[in-house]
């Protein structure tokens, strides 16, 4: 089949949904750890136009981009799907993974950059919208796109971005997935992350918030 | 999957995500029924069919409702299987075909919106913007294109659709600009393209007058350039 390499950072949800993705079909990979303060030449080879990770290379062939490289890698290796088999399970997958990148995703991001606390509070509040619309969505339908019988697609990504959240959680002292707020969305990230697959592959709690600790404080002497 | 197929279309004439489901539908020579959505009051139906982002297009298929002009098109090209492909058949191809659409979309949409939403230096500033995005898009496609098997890819598929909604108005940009987006003397492979591209008979079909979309232009530029002069 080729050989597989995944280009990634430990701490980013986006390499991690695809750690998880391979992990899931079995498929034997290499795990290559880039520096993001001084990226392999290989990683700008084959990603020239974003210089970023995740990158997934499959017999010498580059993939960018997460949710491009999971598609790619369920269709060649189809055990364990990560997509819906029927097109409108899947299209409701993929609006939903976009949902999560365009808006989970840069609600993140903004809220991570936070520089004070009014700016935290109301960074808070924009993802407290978004996880209002997947709490009243994205659950109780036919389609069980979160908490069905198999992990699938849309659950490594709000999966790996909520991971991020809870470690920001812990970062600013402040609860964000409330329980009371949003119940099942509550309840299936607390299920989730003890699944066989997952649990052994998360990244470390503490480990992570002393890395994004630092990072942070980088990225704010910076601007 | 002929007789019984219901398709409809919510979509709005000017919106370039909605063309894209119209040119995928054209292409595939999909039926559908189109419905015509006032965005300032949007009908019933789109609330209730995309209640998430409550935007066009959403595409209605046997009553089952599909938003996002991406995922409606891999939808459309899952479900009519017979006739010609929106996406190439071996995955590679595809993942380099979904690459390019979501550049184009992500890089260039915004981009382009900000040139015909200003003018003098911060226009000038936004046109250099997108020249950049598209010096990557002319780089990349030297080989997406070159590497294109005729005999099992389609000449017509996602990358031509989201660039084709996007740079297909040309002659509009034109005549309310007064610049081109795709120079040919800068952008040699994407001229070439996109003359190639609104010659298929499902986009000259999906073409509104041009007179039509000249108005839509300048009515969205001069509210655009108003309201940052009175802010």
């Amino acid at each position: 089949m080729g050989d597989v390499k995944l280009h990634g950072f430990w701490y980013s949800p986006f390499a991690l949904r695809v750690k998880w993705a391979l992990e899931l079909k079995g498929i034997p990979y290499e795990n290559i750890e880039e520096d993001r303060y001084n990226k392999s030449p290989e990683l700008l080879e084959y990603n020239p136009v974003f210089k970023k990770v995740p990158v997934l290379v499959h017999a010498g062939k580059p993939i960018c981009e997460s949710m491009l490289i999971i598609e790619y890698i369920d269709e060649l290796w189809p055990q364990n799907p990560l997509l819906p088999l029927h097109p409108y399970h899947k299209a409701l997958a993929r609006f939903w993974v976009n949902y999560s990148d365009e808006n989970l995703s840069s609600g993140v991001r903004a809220l991570f950059r936070s520089k004070d606390v009014e700016e935290r509070k109301k960074n808070i509040e924009k993802l407290w919208e978004h996880f209002r619309v997947v709490e009243d969505h994205c659950f109780g339908k036919e389609e069980k796109l979160l908490g069905g019988d198999t992990i699938n697609v849309v659950e490594l990504a709000f999966g790996s971005i909520i991971k991020y959240v809870t470690v920001l959680e812990d970062m600013f002292e402040v609860e964000v997935l409330e329980a009371q707020k949003f119940p099942r969305l509550y309840s299936w990230f607390n299920n989730f992350k003890t699944e066989p697959i997952i649990a052994p592959n998360l990244p470390d709690q503490e480990k992570m918030l002393a890395f994004l600790k630092s990072l942070r404080a980088r990225l704010l002497a910076s601007s | 999957m002929a007789e019984q197929d219901k398709v409809i279309l919510h979509g709005m004439w000017a919106s370039p995500y909605a063309k894209r489901v119209e040119l995928a539908l054209n292409f595939k020579g999909i039926p559908y029924e189109y419905v015509e959505e006032d965005l300032r009051n949007k009908s019933e139906l789109l609330l209730k069919y995309n209640p998430v982002h409550k935007k066009v297009p959403v595409l209605v298929h046997n009553g089952k409702a599909i938003a996002e002009s991406m995922v409606i098109l891999e939808y459309i090209d899952e479900t009519w299987k017979d006739g010609p492909k929106l996406l190439p058949s071996d995955s590679y191809r595809r993942a380099q075909a979904r690459f390019w659409s979501s550049f184009i979309q992500d890089q260039l949409m915004e981009a382009s919106f900000l040139v015909v939403k200003t003018d003098g230096e911060a226009q000038q500033k936004a046109v250099e913007q997108v020249y950049e995005k598209l010096n990557v898009v002319e780089d990349g496609m030297k080989s997406y294109l070159a590497e294109r098997n005729a005999s099992t890819e389609s000449n017509f598929g996602i990358v031509e659709i989201v660039f084709c909604a996007l740079f297909g108005p040309y002659k509009a940009h034109e005549e309310v600009l007064g610049m081109k987006f795709i120079v040919p003397e800068k952008f040699p492979l994407l001229f070439s393209w996109l003359m190639a591209i609104v010659e298929v008979e499902a986009v000259k079909k999906a073409t509104p007058p041009h007179e039509k979309t000249v108005g839509i232009l300048q009515l969205f530029r001069q509210s655009a350039l108003k309201s940052s002069a009175a802010a």
